[in-house]
This record gives structure tokens, C-alpha cells and sequence, in this order.
């Protein structure tokens, strides 16, 4: 049996290319419009789209409707609103997806509602079981999982970054590219002030590897020994809140509940607990190894590789065997 | 000012992952005795962001909201001797069991019923099931604006100013009163209540509103009104071996960590 109706993924660009959470819920809508028989649809909104219309059709949709100006420069929901509304009116889809970021978070709520129906947000995963929708997402912390279906349509969905593998490039898939005007709207709600940093170093979410501090660095030299430690790798530096509440690192490289989700294919946990939100966003890591004095730590459950002891200790002969290591291979 | 604080009573998020257990009859969370119940802590930061407002205007008049049986009177309580004025319990048979949407829905109309709040604040999500759906759908169901991830807000005049956690960054933003806004932890540590504030706590009044009062039917409310299923609800094990390095020093548990990630292919 299948459900009638398409899937609309609601798309982000990020510098003129495709936003890769994006990439990743084309995926998941390819997989789901499979099953329904519907098309996978995309709305994009935003300035200076460049080429993102093609990369939506090569990463999986069927029809893109682009609204590219300066009315959406900036994200504001109240400003989005009416153009969302306006194409899933038009063709009402039978899922909505949406990045589980701090965008897709403040607008799915308001989406939905407004649409009639509710919303199943940060799901880690997608399938129609018996012709409804099962969407699975993490609660208590990371610790327990809950799985929803729809009374209401059309399904809400915000999907987490990584955990959705994108589909590979294929310049030869053909799409049809609506045009929206990109009208200005009177809203409430006004920006006064953007600040947004250029993250240093590599990117938390596209890096192999990602060495995270915690309590147990003992304070923002430890830090510092942790950056070396993540460039000698060439990875990015995450935290944990802990870290990040004590001002020891900066905010935006919280990894967690109510922070950013990596999933490297190694994750190097120094001095953290592992306390279920923290894994929240780490989880999906491929392989987790942990040093903490505590040997009972959480974070040792999870992990493939351990040390008991002192990050203080262990991360300069640390960093020195792993040079040395890397230097044989190298030559 | 009328600033209107929505909170959630939730089993202690620090409780040990260990002892959640789940109740395969009725798909919920089985309490555990050892443990008490606790406001959550990204509501009790919008409590906190009430009171650092009317700390800075002089003046504000804090009502806290909560939707939930008896035992939810703790959490209003709570907000109370940190300096709320008073509280409103929402209780009702047909409340029992909801969802984002119908717990929104009740408590727009609760907020409705107050008439004249020029503020709304709910935490960024609770911290049980994590959703982050109530704050902006009351803003909807009340159509005012919503501002989410509150980090630091402000009130001057009618203009009410949020500094909201964006990617990479943070984002000023302004909107004129009434409206609604989620906090998010980085608003900082709440205070502690005071033993003269638990006191005066004791003679502040709480309401309780039934379905009635609000002037919803019952069949809106709860699990009947309800617009998602609650399908399963359960622990994932990810428990797995961790192979723990040995080592007379620091240098040689560390060389044999990095001897052996280079072995098993990760690096």
C-alpha cells in the first residue's frame, strides 16, 4: 500500500552550493517518494543561490521551486512563511523534511501548525510502515528512542545531520526549476544585528576526525593542547558543555543535545563523562576512543579504545607517538 | 509588564541513564522512586529570564503555567520561591497524555484566559523527550511572533531585544511586545530560591483550570486531540567492549593507544 502524494524538502544553501544536510534529506525523500509513488519536490529560498537548483536535481528531486533575492538575505521565519506555505498548499505533499539546525527548529513548529498537523523533530530516521509514516527520534537525552506516526498530514519531519548518507552526484538526472517571486514581507520580528563567525579550522561536521575536551582538559591550556592534537590529525576541536559553560572554549563548538552532531569516523573524547547528552551528538561517531581519569566514566561504554588516566599526562607522549607514526607512514 | 512562564515537570535529567526503564505495556518512561521530579532545567532558565526582567524594569507581575496532574503543583512551587507571583495549574482528566500540539493548545488558551500578558517564555525544548514544538506552536495558536534560542533578552518600552544562538554565531534581534521566546541554556545558571522567598511562596496563589475553564473540549485535549501516535518508546543499547591500554607510564599507555590505532586501520 502506498500513500498518495510527494515529499518536499525544504533546502538550505550555504555560499552557493547545496547545504550537505540538505544533501542527505534528498536521500531519505528519494527513499520515502519511492514508496509513495509521489515526487520528491524542494523549496529553496535565500540570495545568491548560484547553481543549488542543479545540485538539488543531481542529489535526487524531481521539482524545484527557487526563490532567489534579497527578501531572503537572512533567515526569518516570519519571512519564509508565506512562500512555504504557498507551495505546499499547491502541492500538498504527503512528508515535509526539514534540517534539524537552529533554522529548521524555529520553523518546523510554526510550519505545521500552521499546515494543520504537528512535527516529529531531530528524527534519525524515516519508513512507511504499513502505508504511515514511523519516524524515530532520540529522547531522554540521547539515552531513549520514540517512534511516531501522523493522525495529521502532511508529516513534519526535521532530519538530524549525518544521520541520513547522501545520494552520490548524478549530473544526468533531469528536474524542473519553478521560479518564486521573491516577494518582500512586512514581519514582526526584525534583525538588528547578525554576528557569525568563520569557524577556524576544519569543519566540526565534515571532519574525519573530530578530538573533543571536556572537564577533564582542567581548564583552556588544555585546550590548546587539544587543538594541537586535532591539527596534527587533521581534524576539528569540539567540547563538551561543561567545557563550554566554564568559557574554556568557545560556544559554537559544543557537541551534544543542545549543540552541534558529528559523526567522524574516529571521535576522541578527552576527559569527558559522556553523559547522554553529550553523546546525543556523538553517537554516530564510527569509532569513539576515550581518555578520562575515571574508569567507570560512561563515555568508556561507548568506546572502542580507552585510557584511564590523566589527559594532562597522556596527551603530550600522546601527541609525539602519533607524530611519530604518522611520519613512518608517510614515508 | 505580564510576563506568562510555561514549565514542565520531568524526571531528573542528571538521574543515571542506568535506571530508565520502559514500561512495554504503556510505552511511557516508568518513574523511579529514587528520584524526584524537577522542573526542567531549560524552563527553570526561563523562569530565570522573567526574573532578570523585572530585576531590570522594577516592575513585572510572573505568572508560571504548567500542564500536568497534582504532582505538577511542585514545579509551580518551585517557580515560586524563586520569586514568580503566581501560578496556574492546568488539570483536567482530558489533559492526560498529550502531545506537542494539544499541550501548545491548552496552554494558549490558558495564556488567552490571563488576557493580558505582553510576554510569553517557555524553555528552548524539554528536557525529557527534547522536542522544542510547544513555545512557537502556543505563538501560533496565539498568532504573536516567536523568537527562539533566547541566549540574553531585554525589555524597553514595549520593544522587546533577543540575542538568539544561530550556526556559528548570534543574531540581535527586536519585535514589539506581545511575543514569545524560547530560552536556550546559554541564558546562564538560575538563581537559588532564597528561604524569605520559599516562605512568601507559601501564601502566593495557584490556580487550577479544567478543560472547562479553558472553554476547550475534551476531545480537542490530551491523547484525543493528540496529532501524533506514540508508536514505540525504548532504550537502544550501545554498549560495546572497550579495549582499555595498559602501560607502567603515561607515554606508554599513550604510544600503545597510538600503536593501535594505526593497527586497526583507524588512522
Amino acid at each position: 500500500m502506498s500513500a498518495p502524494g510527494g515529499v518536499l524538502v525544504i533546502a538550505q544553501a550555504e555560499g552557493g552550493a547545496l547545504s550537505e544536510l540538505s544533501r542527505e534529506m534528498l536521500a531519505l525523500a528519494r527513499r520515502l517518494a519511492d514508496e509513495t509513488g509521489g515526487m520528491v519536490e524542494a523549496v529553496l529560498l535565500g540570495e545568491n543561490l548560484g547553481d543549488s537548483a542543479g545540485d538539488l536535481i543531481a542529489f535526487g528531486a524531481d521539482r524545484i521551486h527557487i526563490g532567489d533575492g534579497a527578501a531572503y538575505t537572512a533567515y526569518l521565519a516570519e519571512a519564509w512563511m508565506p512562500k512555504l506555505i504557498e507551495v505546499a498548499a499547491d502541492a500538498p505533499p504527503a512528508v515535509i523534511l526539514i534540517g534539524h539546525d537552529t533554522m529548521g527548529a524555529d520553523l518546523a513548529p510554526r510550519l505545521a501548525i500552521r499546515l494543520g498537523t504537528t512535527v516529529a523533530t531531530a528524527c534519525v530516521e524515516a519508513e512507511f510502515v504499513a502505508g504511515r509514516l514511523h519516524a524515530t527520534r532520540s529522547c531522554y537525552g540521547g539515552a531513549a528512542r520514540e517512534t511516531l506516526s501522523f493522525k495529521t498530514g502532511p508529516c513534519v519531519l526535521t532530519i538530524k545531520s549525518k544521520s541520513q548518507a547522501a545520494l552520490d552526484r548524478n549530473n544526468g538526472r533531469k528536474g524542473e526549476i519553478v521560479p518564486l517571486a521573491a516577494d518582500a514581507v512586512q514581519t514582526r520580528v526584525r534583525i538588528v544585528e547578525r554576528n557569525v563567525s568563520a569557524a577556524a579550522g576544519v569543519r566540526l561536521e565534515t571532519a574525519a576526525v573530530v578530538v573533543a575536551g571536556g572537564r577533564g582538559l582542567n581548564g583552556p591550556e588544555g585546550f590548546k593542547v587539544a587543538r594541537e592534537l586535532a591539527d596534527l590529525l587533521g581534524g576539528a576541536l569540539g567540547a563538551s558543555r561543561v567545557a563550554c559553560d566554564l568559557e574554556w572554549c568557545p560556544a559554537s563548538i559544543q557537541i551534544g543535545l543542545s549543540g552541534r552532531t558529528v559523526a567522524p569516523e574516529l571521535y576522541l573524547a578527552l576527559g569527558i563523562s559522556g553523559a547522554s547528552q553529550h553523546m546525543a551528538g556523538c553517537g554516530g561517531a564510527k569509532t569513539i576512543v576515550a581518555i578520562n581519569n575515571d574508569p567507570t566514566a560512561q563515555i568508556f561504554k561507548s568506546s572502542r579504545f580507552g585510557i584511564v588516566g590523566d589527559c594532562q599526562e597522556i596527551l603530550p607522549p600522546l601527541i609525539d607517538a602519533l607524530r611519530v607514526l604518522r611520519d613512518a607512514k608517510d614515508s | 509588564m505580564h510576563i506568562a512562564v510555561c514549565v514542565k515537570q520531568i524526571q531528573d535529567p542528571e538521574m543515571p541513564t542506568a535506571l530508565l526503564r520502559v514500561d512495554a505495556d504503556t510505552n511511557k518512561m516508568m518513574l523511579t522512586s529514587s528520584v524526584s521530579p524537577v522542573i526542567s532545567p531549560f524552563d527553570e532558565q526561563a523562569v530565570e529570564a522573567a526574573l532578570r526582567i523585572r530585576d531590570a524594569l522594577g516592575e513585572a507581575r510572573i505568572t508560571v503555567l504548567t500542564l500536568g496532574a497534582e504532582p505538577a503543583r511542585q514545579v509551580l512551587k518551585a517557580a515560586l520561591s524563586l520569586g514568580a507571583d503566581e501560578g496556574v495549574l492546568l488539570s483536567d482528566p482530558a489533559f492526560q497524555d498529550p502531545d506537542s500540539y494539544t499541550t501548545a493548545l491548552a496552554l494558549s488558551a490558558a495564556i488567552g484566559k490571563l488576557g493580558d500578558v505582553d510576554l510569553v517564555l517557555t524553555g528552548r525544548q524539554a528536557a525529557d523527550f527534547d522536542a522544542g514544538v510547544v513555545g512557537c506552536g502556543i505563538a501560533e495558536l496565539l498568532d504573536i511572533p516567536a523568537i527562539t534560542f533566547a541566549r540574553d533578552i531585554s525589555v524597553d518600552g514595549g520593544t522587546i531585544r533577543v540575542q538568539r544562538v544561530i550556526e556559528n554565531g548570534h543574531e540581535i534581534v527586536e519585535v514589539a511586545s506581545p511575543a514569545l521566546v524560547t530560552i536556550s541554556h546559554e541564558i546562564g545558571a538560575p538563581r537559588k530560591a532564597s528561604l524569605r522567598e520559599t516562605m512568601r511562596a507559601a501564601r502566593k496563589p495557584i490556580a487550577v483550570w479544567s478543560v472547562e475553564d479553558l472553554a476547550l473540549e475534551a476531545a480537542q485535549t490530551g491523547a484525543l486531540g493528540a496529532r501524533r501516535v506514540l508508536e514505540a518508546l525504548y532504550i537502544p543499547s550501545r554498549d560495546i567492549e572497550c579495549e582499555f591500554q595498559q602501560g607502567a607510564s603515561a607515554r606508554e599507555m599513550a604510544q600503545n593507544l597510538a600503536r593501535r590505532l594505526y593497527q586497526a586501520n583507524i588512522l
